[in-house]
C-alpha cells in the first residue's frame, strides 16, 4: 500500500474512493479499471483478472454494497464511492463466516475462483438472508470454478447462511 | 524421475522408491532446522489439487512431527530434486514415496546416532514431535538439536522400512489444506500476484492466423510510456502500468499486417479430416484367440473435438536477466523440462537459468504455463536488469495454449449367443497428447516457431503405454475378451498445437468402451452392471462397481420420463486407481447430468478429503466437458476464446455428487486426480441412451449432436 495516500480530497491525476473501510487515493487514469487501479498502485492483488469481459465474476467486488465487475469498471466511476474487496471481507484472524465456512468444507481447490465467489456471496446473504440452494446456485451462476467445487462452495455459503441469520 | 514418460528405471542402482530413485540423496528432500521447523522440497508442484499437503503429512508421519513442523517447499532449479512433470496422477507415488523413504530413514539416521551418544539402545527410543524419548520419559534430544550434524547429507539406502499402515495417525486423516487459507483471504499467493521492485507489466500480441508473418507494422504512439518488442513474428509491448501495457497491446494490434493463410480444417469438417489425415499406425495390443462365432456384432465410431484446459486465472511469467543469470518465475508443471527448452529456444547454456515455482490457477495438465514463460524470458532478455511480468488475455488462454487433441475411436465387439464377449477392436485416431517441453531436439514452447529465426513445431507425442500412454490411454478394455486388437493412429500433421489435458485419452476411450458395452448387454438382453461384472474378473474394478450401484440404487432404479440412468467403470491407465460411476441424466431442452454416485479404490488414501475433492472436481469437469465443451474455429484460428465462445458448467447445471472410498490402506497408493472423468463420461452417454434410446457418437453431448447420432 505504499502509494496509498488517505485523504479526503484526490491530489490531481489520482481517484480517491473509500477502500474496506480506509480512505484511499489510486494514482491512475480514470478511464482505467478498477481492477487494474487495485491490483496496481493500491497493492491489493485478492480481486483476480480472469477474463476482462464480465464473463468469470472473478473481479467481482462491492461498490457501494451493489456486486460490481472490477475488470470493466472505470476507476473514476468509483470516485467518493465505497469499495469492498476480499481483503475487505476478513482476514485469518478475524475471518468473515462465508470465509470461515469456505475453510470448514474445504470448499477450492485452486481457489483463484473465490475471491469473486465470496463477494457474491456476501451480496447475496445480505439481500436474502436464509436463501435455499436453488437460491445460491443461481446467485453463482456468474461466476466459473473449473476445478469443479462448485457443490462445497454451496454448501459452505448455506452453513454461512445459517451461522449469520440462525 | 516420472515414471509416466519413461517406465520404470532400470540403471543398475539398487531401486528406491519413487522419485527418490534418481535423487538419491536424503537432503535434497528434507531440512531439519534448529528452530523446530522441517523444510520438505518435493520437485512436484501444487496445482490446486492439494498435493502440498499430502506429502506434508507424509514426512510428519514418518519423522513423528506434528503437521504443522513441516514447511512445504515450492520447487526450484537448481534446488529442489528433479520430479520432472507434476501430471498422470503420480504424485503421490513418485513423490510422496520418495518423502516417505527419505523420512523413515532420516528418522533411523537421528535415532541411530542419539542411541550411540546417550547408550539408550535405539529400540527403546520413542521419537514424539521431534524429541527422543527415553523408556524412563527423559529427553535425549531431539532433531532440532541435531539439526547443525549435516546427518542427511547421505544417500538413501534400499531395505528401510516405514511405519506400517495401522500405525499411521497423520498421512490417512483429513488434514486441511496448507495453502487454502490464503487463497481463501485473498493474500498474494498466485503467481498473477507477484511484483518485483520497477517490474514492467507485458502483453504479447498474437497472429490473425495460425503460422501468420508479421507482414508491415505501422509506427504510432504508445500510451504509458509503452515499448515495443518484436523478433520475427513474436511481438510484445512493455509498460510500467498493466493496463497502459493492456491499451499498448491493442493499438500495436491494429496496426500490424500479417501474411496469413488458411491452416485448420474448417470447424465442421475436423472429424473427415482425422479420416484423411496422414499418420503413423502401431499397434497397441493384438491378442489372437480362436473364438466360436459371434451372434451379437456392436460397431461404433466415436467421434471427440479439440477442448482446451480453461483455466480461471490466465497464464502468468516473470522473467529478471541480471548479470549473465536468468532468473524465472512460472506456475509450469515441470521446470527443468521447461529449462531444457528454454536453453533450446534462447541459445542460453543451462546454467544462467534459475526457475522458481510459484502456484497459478488450476491448469489441468499442459495449458500454456510454459510457452509464457518463454515469453517473459525473451522480454527479459531485451531489457537486462529489468524484471517484466508476461499475463495472458482470456483470448489466449482459450485460443493460444495447446489444446486437447480431436479423437475418433472406432470400435467393433463381438458377442457369442449368451452374450458372452469374443474380440474387441478398438483403433484410436488423434494427433499426440503430449507436447510438453523438454523431451525432443526441438522446443515445444509457443513463441520458438515466431521468432525471427524461428523453431519448427515439433509433434506432439504419445507416450509410451507402459508411461501411461497418451492417445491409447484406456484404450484396451479391462474386462476379459478372448481376442483382442488395439490400434492407434498418431497424425503426422498437427493443425492445432496438441498436448496434455486431464485424463489424455483415457475419457474418449472409456465413453466408447463403455457405451459398447451397454450396447452388447442391450443386445444379450442383460442389466449393464450384471453385463459387466460377468466379464471383470479384476475384484477391485468389481468393488467399485458393486458399491457404486449400491449407493445409487442401481437395481431399484425407476423409470421416469425424461430422465435416464446409466453406468461404467474403469482403472485409470489400466494401472492406476479404479472408479466407477453412476449418472442420472435429464433430457430437457438439453441434457443435464442431475446426480453422480462415484466409488473409487485409490490404493492408500493420504488425505480422504482431499482425494474426494479431486475425485468430485474430476467428474464435474467431466461432465462440462462432455455435455458442453468444444474448442471451435475457422480456417485460420480458433474462435472459442471467450467463455460466451467455450461455455463450461454452472453452479445450477453441476450435478449432486456422492463419492466414496474403498479403503485401501496396506494397498500402494495410486493417484486420484483423474481417475473419475472416464467413467463420469460413459456414465452419462448411458444415461442419455436409456432416457432417450439414442446411442451418443459426438461429442459434447448437444442435441444437435444427438440428432447427428440418430441420423447415424
Amino acid at each position: 500500500m505504499a502509494s496509498t495516500r488517505r485523504v479526503a480530497e484526490a491530489p490531481p491525476g489520482s481517484i480517491a474512493f473509500n477502500l474496506n473501510g480506509v480512505a484511499v487515493a489510486a494514482p491512475i487514469e480514470g478511464e482505467a479499471p478498477l481492477l487494474a487501479a487495485l491490483r496496481g498502485p493500491l497493492g491489493l492483488s485478492g480481486t483476480r483478472f480472469g477474463c476482462g469481459a464480465e464473463q468469470c465474476g472473478a473481479c467481482l467486488v462491492l461498490v457501494d454494497d451493489q456486486p460490481s465487475y472490477a475488470c470493466t469498471l472505470p476507476v473514476g466511476s468509483v470516485a467518493g464511492r465505497r469499495v469492498t474487496t476480499v481483503e475487505g471481507l476478513g482476514s485469518a484472524a478475524a475471518p468473515h463466516p462465508v470465509q470461515r465456512a469456505l475453510l470448514d468444507m474445504q470448499a477450492g481447490q485452486c481457489g483463484y475462483c473465490l475471491s469473486g465467489i465470496q463477494i457474491r456471496a456476501v451480496a447475496l446473504l445480505r439481500e436474502t438472508p436464509r436463501p435455499d440452494e436453488a437460491a445460491v446456485r443461481a446467485a453463482l451462476d456468474p461466476h466459473l470454478c473449473r476445478c469443479g467445487s462448485h457443490n462445497r462452495i454451496v454448501a459452505a455459503i448455506l452453513q454461512a447462511a445459517a451461522e449469520m441469520a440462525p | 524421475m516420472n515414471l509416466a514418460f519413461h517406465g520404470p528405471m532400470a540403471d543398475g542402482r539398487p531401486k528406491l522408491p519413487g522419485s527418490l530413485h534418481v535423487n538419491r540423496r536424503l537432503d535434497q528432500w528434507l531440512l531439519l532446522l534448529p528452530g523446530g521447523q522441517v523444510v520438505v522440497t518435493p520437485g512436484k508442484v501444487e496445482l490446486g489439487q492439494g498435493i502440498l499437503t499430502a506429502l506434508a503429512q507424509i514426512a510428519a508421519e514418518e519423522l513423528d512431527v506434528a503437521l504443522p513442523r513441516i514447511r512445504m517447499q515450492a520447487a526450484s532449479t537448481p534446488g529442489s530434486p528433479d520430479e520432472a512433470v507434476t501430471s498422470g496422477s503420480l504424485s503421490v507415488q513418485e513423490s510422496g514415496m520418495a518423502i516417505r523413504h527419505a523420512c523413515a530413514e532420516a528418522r533411523g539416521i537421528f535415532v541411530g546416532v542419539i542411541a550411540q551418544r546417550s547408550g539408550v539402545s535405539r529400540d527403546d527410543i520413542v521419537v514424539r514431535d521431534g524429541e527422543f524419548l527415553a523408556p524412563d520419559g527423559r529427553v535425549l534430544g531431539s532433531y532440532w538439536s541435531l539439526a547443525g550434524a549435516d546427518l542427511l547429507a547421505v544417500e538413501a539406502t534400499p531395505g528401510v522400512t516405514p511405519k506400517p499402515a495401522a500405525e499411521r495417525r497423520i498421512a490417512g486423516t483429513s488434514a486441511p489444506r496448507l495453502d487454502l487459507p490464503e487463497k481463501v483471504f485473498g493474500a498474494p499467493r498466485f503467481i498473477q500476484d507477484l511484483r518485483l521492485p520497477g517490474m514492467w507489466h507485458a502483453r504479447v500480441v498474437r497472429p490473425v492466423a495460425r503460422g501468420a508473418r508479421l507482414a508491415a507494422l505501422r509506427d504510432g504512439p504508445l500510451p504509458g510510456g509503452a515499448t515495443l518488442h518484436r523478433d520475427g513474428s513474436f511481438l510484445a509491448v512493455l509498460a510500467p502500468q498493466e493496463h497502459h501495457a493492456e491499451a499498448a497491446a491493442l493499438r500495436v494490434a491494429s496496426r500490424a499486417e500479417w501474411h496469413a493463410t488458411d491452416t485448420l480444417p474448417e470447424d465442421a469438417a475436423v472429424e473427415a479430416w482425422l479420416e484423411q489425415a496422414p499418420g503413423e499406425h502401431s499397434v497397441v495390443l493384438d491378442r489372437a484367440a480362436e473364438t466360436p462365432p459371434a451372434t451379437h456384432r456392436v460397431a461404433a465410431r466415436l467421434f471427440r473435438p479439440f477442448i482446451t484446459h480453461g483455466s480461471i486465472g490466465t497464464c502468468c511469467a516473470l522473467a529478471q536477466w541480471d548479470a549473465g543469470m536468468m532468473r524465472i518465475w512460472t506456475h509450469s508443471q515441470g521446470i527443468t523440462n521447461l529449462c531444457a527448452d528454454l536453453v533450446k529456444a534462447m541459445g542460453l547454456p543451462a546454467e544462467v537459468f534459475h526457475i522458481q515455482h510459484v502456484e497459478g490457477a488450476g491448469c489441468y495438465g499442459h495449458n500454456g504455463a510454459d510457452d509464457v514463460a518463454l515469453e517473459a524470458a525473451l522480454l527479459a532478455r531485451a531489457h537486462p536488469g529489468r524484471p517484466v511480468r508476461v499475463l495472458w488475455t482470456r483470448a489466449e488462454e482459450l485460443g493460444w495454449g495447446p489444446a486437447s487433441p480431436a479423437m475418433l475411436v472406432r470400435v467393433e465387439a463381438e458377442a457369442d449367443a449368451e452374450g458372452g464377449l469374443l474380440r474387441w477392436s478398438q483403433q484410436v485416431t488423434s494427433n499426440g497428447h503430449s507436447g510438453r517441453p523438454g523431451r525432443g531436439k526441438l522446443p515445444t514452447l509457443l513463441a520458438a516457431s515466431m521468432l525471427a529465426e524461428p523453431f519448427a513445431v515439433p509433434n506432439a507425442i504419445n507416450p509410451p503405454l507402459a508411461g501411461g500412454g497418451g492417445a491409447q490411454r484406456n484404450a484396451i478394455p479391462g474386462y476379459r475378451v478372448p481376442a483382442m486388437n488395439i490400434g492407434m493412429t498418431h497424425l503426422s500433421d498437427m493443425p492445432i498445437r496438441s498436448s496434455a489435458l486431464r485424463g489424455l485419452g483415457a475419457l474418449a476411450n472409456v465413453w466408447a468402451i463403455e457405451s459398447v458395452m451397454d450396447e452388447l448387454a442391450e443386445a444379450a438382453g442383460a442389466d449393464p452392471l450384471a453385463y459387466r461384472l460377468r466379464h471383470l474378473d479384476d475384484a477391485r474394478a468389481r468393488d467399485v462397481l458393486t458399491r457404486a450401484a449400491e449407493m445409487a440404487g442401481w437395481e431399484g432404479r425407476a423409470k421416469r420420463e425424461g430422465f435416464g440412468y446409466g453406468l461404467a467403470v474403469a482403472r485409470y491407465k489400466g494401472s492406476g486407481a479404479w472408479c466407477a460411476a453412476v449418472a442420472e441424466i435429464e433430457a430437457a431442452e438439453r441434457v443435464f447430468c442431475r446426480r453422480l454416485w462415484l466409488a473409487s479404490d485409490v490404493g492408500e488414501v493420504i488425505n480422504p478429503d482431499g482425494t474426494l475433492n479431486q475425485i468430485e472436481g474430476g467428474a464435474i469437469q467431466a461432465t462440462s466437458m462432455c455435455l458442453m465443451e468444444a474448442v471451435r474455429h475457422d480456417a485460420r484460428t480458433i474462435t472459442s476464446d471467450s467463455w460466451e465462445a467455450y461455455p463450461v458448467l454452472r453452479f445450477s447445471e453441476v450435478p449432486r455428487i456422492q463419492a466414496a472410498i474403498i479403503p485401501r490402506p496396506e494397498a500402494p497408493p495410486l493417484g486420484a486426480g483423474e481417475c473419475s472423468m472416464g467413467p463420469v463420461i460413459g456414465a452419462i452417454a448411458n444415461a442419455i441412451a436409456d432416457a432417450l434410446s439414442v446411442r451418443v457418437r459426438h461429442w459434447p453431448f448437444t442435441p444437435e449432436n444427438l440428432s447427428k447420432s440418430l441420423e447415424n
